[in-house]
C-alpha cells in the first residue's frame, strides 16, 4: 500500500514538473532559445492565481485559465521586445540576459508582492485526502494527475496533429525555406513562446500548493527544469515527459526510502541517464 | 601660518564635538532577498521605538544607519568594516542569520564596538567576541522546553523532521536530549534538505512511524508548505500532533497556513497573542504604522535598541564600547515578549518562554500562551 501511495506521489510531481517545464522543453529543444527565465513566466502565473483567489474571490479553476493567459500574454511582449532579437545570439549571450532577467523578476516581485511565501487559498473539495480501494489519495494531486494528463495529451495532438503544428515544425528544422513557403516564421514563434511560457504560468499555478511560491521561485526551481529537459531530450515532447514521471517517482521514492540520501537522488538519476544517453533519453544525436 | 594651525584645530575640535553629539548605530540586516522579513520587521521594530521614545538619549542625538547584507555573512563583514572605519559607527546591530553574526564578530572585538544580535539563534554566537549582547533568542532555549514539555505531557513516541542546517541541528539535538531525558522515545528522524521544494515523502515516512507528534523544525519561510502537506496528508487526522520550537509557527506566516495549524504546540519567546498590556500596546502601534502583526523578530529589534537606549543612559551618553557593554552586562527590563535581562557572564539573553497553542481568535490564527517557564538561560551555555 506504501508502495502504491509513494508511485501516486512521484506521478503527481512528475506531471507537475513536467507542466512546468515543457514549455522550457519547446523554446530550448524546438527553438533552440536558452530560456533561463522560464520559472519567472511560472512565478507570474502563480502569483496572478494567487492575487485572482485570494483578494478577488475567484473561483480556483477560473483562475487556473486566467494565470495561463496572463503568463501567455506577457511571455508575448516579452518575446516581441527583447527575446527576438538574441535568436540568432551564441548561447553564451542567451544565458547572461536570460539570468538577468531571472534577477530583475526576483526584485520586481520582492517589491510588489513582499518576500513572504504566498499560499493560494484552495476550495475544500481539493484539500485532503479520499480512500480509493483503501489507498489514501490526496485530492490535489489527483487533480494534477487529472489535469496536466489532459494537458500532455492535448499538447501532443497540437504538435502532431494540426496545421499550426506542422508549421512550427517546419520553421524550426528550416527557417528559410520555411519562411519561402508562405509561412510566417516570426508569428509562428511568438506564438510558440508565449504558448510555452502559458504553460509555465499554469504549472505555476498548479505547483504552488506544492512548491511554494515566493520571489525565489525561478531560481529555486531553474535547476528542476533544466534536468527535465536535459534528461528528456529536448527533440519532442515525450522525451520531457517520461523523464518528468521517471525523476518525480524516483525522487519522491529516494526521500521516502532513503531519506539520509533523498535530495541527492535525483541527481544521481540524471548523471546516471546522461552518461548512458547523453543526449538525453529521448535525445537525437545532433538537433542542428 | 600660525593663523592657519589655530584654525585647524578650532576647526577639529569643533568636528570632533559634533561627533560626539551623535551616536551612530550601524544596523546590518537582510532586507531583500528570502529572509527580508526578518530585516523589514528589525527596522520597523526600531523606527517604532525611536517615534515613541525621541531619537535623544543622555544629549546624544541617535542615528541608524541601515545596511542590507541580503543574508550574505561576505556582505556582512564588509559592512560591519566599512560602518566602523568610514562611518565610525559607535554601535552595531543586528545580524539575521548565525553565518551572519559570526562574521562580523572579529570586528566588533578588534574595534571594541559593541555589537548587538537581534535576529540569529545559534548558542556559539556570544561566545564569538567579548562584545556581543544578544536580544533575540536560541533555538536551545526553545527546544529544551517543548522536550521537556512533551515528555510529562502523554507524548511518548515522537518522530523529528528538522532542516539540515546549523539552526535546525541546534534544534534537534536539544530536543531529543531533554525528551529521551523525560521518558520519550524518537521513532523516525528525518533531516530535509534546505532548498526542499516537496515534504510528501518524508510527511509520509513519519505517518507510516505513527509517532504521538511530530517534532519540526524549519526555516520561518517553509512553515507554511510544511502545515499545509502536513494536513493533506491526513496527519492531523490521525491525530499526530505538531510541536516545535516556535519558528515554524511564526506570526508573519500564520494566518496563511489556514485551519491545518489549528493545535499545533510550539514553545517560543513571543507571540502577538501575549497578553501583556505593554505587548497590547506594541502589536496596536505595530500594526497601525505597518499594517500587520510584529513577529518574534520584531521584538529582537524592539528590545536591541531599548538596550542600546538603556546603556547610554547608564553611561551618561559615554559611548565607548567597554562602558556600554559594561552597561549592558546585567539590565533586566520588561519587554512586549515579558521579562527579560541580559546574562552578565555570558551577555546572552535570558527570558521567558511559553508553550502555545494555536487557536482561532477572532476569525484570526494566534499562538495562545498556556504555560510559562521562567528566567530561562541558554542551555548550550549553562551546560558547561
Amino acid at each position: 500500500m506504501t508502495l502504491l501511495t509513494i508511485l501516486f506521489d512521484g506521478v503527481a510531481y512528475g506531471m507537475l514538473l513536467f507542466v512546468l517545464a515543457c514549455g522550457l522543453a519547446v523554446t530550448l529543444g524546438l527553438m533552440n532559445f536558452v530560456n533561463l527565465a522560464h520559472g519567472a513566466f511560472a512565478m507570474v502565473g502563480g502569483y496572478v492565481c494567487a492575487v485572482l483567489v485570494n483578494r478577488s474571490g475567484l473561483p480556483f479553476f477560473a483562475a487556473l485559465p486566467i494565470a495561463f493567459l496572463a503568463s501567455a500574454a506577457i511571455g508575448a511582449v516579452a518575446e516581441r521586445t527583447l527575446y527576438r532579437h538574441l535568436y540568432a545570439r551564441s548561447h553564451l549571450d542567451q544565458v547572461l540576459f536570460t539570468i538577468g532577467l531571472v534577477f530583475m523578476s526576483v526584485t520586481a516581485c520582492d517589491y510588489f508582492m513582499g518576500s513572504s511565501q504566498v499560499f493560494i487559498q484552495l476550495p475544500a473539495y481539493l484539500q485532503g485526502q479520499i480512500d480509493i480501494f483503501g489507498l489514501n489519495v490526496g485530492r490535489y494531486r489527483l487533480m494534477i494527475i487529472v489535469i496536466c494528463g489532459l494537458l500532455t495529451i492535448a499538447l501532443q495532438m497540437i504538435l502532431s496533429k494540426t496545421r499550426f503544428g506542422s508549421r512550427l515544425r517546419a520553421a524550426v528544422d528550416d527557417p528559410r525555406a520555411a519562411s519561402g513557403l508562405g509561412i510566417n516564421v516570426p508569428q509562428v514563434f511568438a506564438l510558440t513562446f508565449a504558448f510555452g511560457c502559458g504553460l509555465a504560468g499554469m504549472g505555476g499555478a498548479l505547483g504552488a500548493e506544492i512548491l511554494g511560491l515566493d520571489p525565489y521561485f525561478p531560481l529555486k526551481f531553474m535547476i528542476y527544469f533544466l534536468i527535465v529537459v536535459t534528461v528528456g531530450g529536448s527533440s519532442s515532447i515525450t522525451g520531457p515527459f517520461l523523464a518528468s514521471l521517471l525523476l518525480g517517482i524516483g525522487d519522491v521514492a529516494g526521500k521516502y526510502y532513503v531519506p539520509k540520501l533523498g535530495a541527492f537522488v535525483i541527481y544521481t538519476m540524471m548523471i546516471v541517464i546522461l552518461i548512458w544517453r547523453p543526449n538525453g533519453l529521448f535525445g537525437r544525436t545532433s538537433a542542428r | 601660518m600660525m593663523l592657519s594651525a589655530v584654525a585647524g584645530i578650532v576647526l577639529g575640535a569643533a568636528t570632533a564635538a559634533q561627533a560626539q553629539e551623535t551616536v551612530k548605530i550601524g544596523l546590518i540586516v537582510p532586507m531583500t532577498g528570502g529572509q527580508a522579513s526578518t530585516g523589514q520587521q528589525i527596522n520597523n521594530a526600531i523606527k517604532l521605538y525611536m517615534q515613541k521614545n525621541g531619537d535623544t538619549v543622555a544629549g546624544k542625538k541617535i542615528e541608524i544607519i541601515l545596511r542590507d547584507d541580503a543574508t550574505l555573512p561576505d556582505n556582512t563583514k564588509r559592512m560591519a568594516q566599512e560602518l566602523i572605519v568610514n562611518e565610525k559607527v559607535n554601535v552595531i546591530a543586528g545580524f539575521g542569520v548565525t553565518p551572519s553574526a559570526l562574521a562580523a564578530a572579529p570586528l566588533a572585538t578588534q574595534a571594541k564596538v559593541p555589537q548587538i544580535v537581534m535576529a540569529a539563534g545559534t548558542s556559539i554566537i556570544t561566545e564569538r567576541s567579548p562584545y556581543i549582547a544578544r536580544t533575540s533568542f536560541t533555538l536551545a532555549q526553545s527546544s529544551t522546553i517543548i522536550g521537556d514539555w512533551a515528555a510529562k505531557n502523554g507524548i511518548k513516541k515522537v518522530a523529528t523532521l528538522t532542516s539540515d542546517y546549523a539552526p535546525g541541528n541546534d534544534a534537534l539535538a536539544f530536543f531529543r536530549e531533554h525528551f529521551t531525558a523525560g521518558g520519550g522515545q524518537i521513532v523516525e528522524e528525518v533531516k530535509v534538505p534546505l532548498a526542499n521544494p516537496d515534504f510528501a515523502p518524508f510527511l509520509q515516512r513519519m505517518k507510516d512511524s505513527k509517532p504521538d507528534a511530530v517534532f519540526v523544525f524549519v526555516p520561518a519561510g517553509q512553515g507554511g508548505n510544511f502545515m499545509k502537506q502536513y494536513a493533506e496528508r491526513g496527519l492531523d487526522k490521525s491525530g499526530i500532533k505538531v510541536i516545535g520550537p516556535g519558528d515554524v509557527m511564526d506570526d508573519d506566516l500564520l494566518n496563511g497556513m489556514g485551519d491545518a495549524a489549528l493545535g499545533a504546540v510550539t514553545a517560543h519567546i513571543y507571540s502577538a497573542a501575549h497578553p501583556s498590556p505593554m505587548n497590547k500596546e506594541f502589536v496596536a502601534a505595530y500594526k497601525k504604522a505597518y499594517g500587520t502583526r510584529p513577529g518574534f523578530m520584531a521584538v529582537g529589534g524592539y528590545d536591541g535598541i531599548h538596550l542600546i537606549y538603556e546603556a547610554l543612559k547608564k553611561t551618561g551618553g559615554k559611548a565607548d564600547g567597554d562602558s556600554l557593554i559594561a552597561a549592558m552586562k546585567g539590565m533586566a527590563w520588561e519587554s512586549p515578549r515579558g521579562p527579560i535581562s541580559i546574562d552578565p557572564e555570558t551577555r546572552d539573553i535570558v527570558q521567558n518562554v511559553y508553550v502555545r497553542e494555536v487557536k482561532k481568535v477572532d476569525g484570526e490564527l494566534y499562538n495562545v500562551e498556556f504555560a510559562t517557564f521562567e528566567a530561562v538561560k541558554d542551555a548550550g551555555k549553562t551546560k558547561k
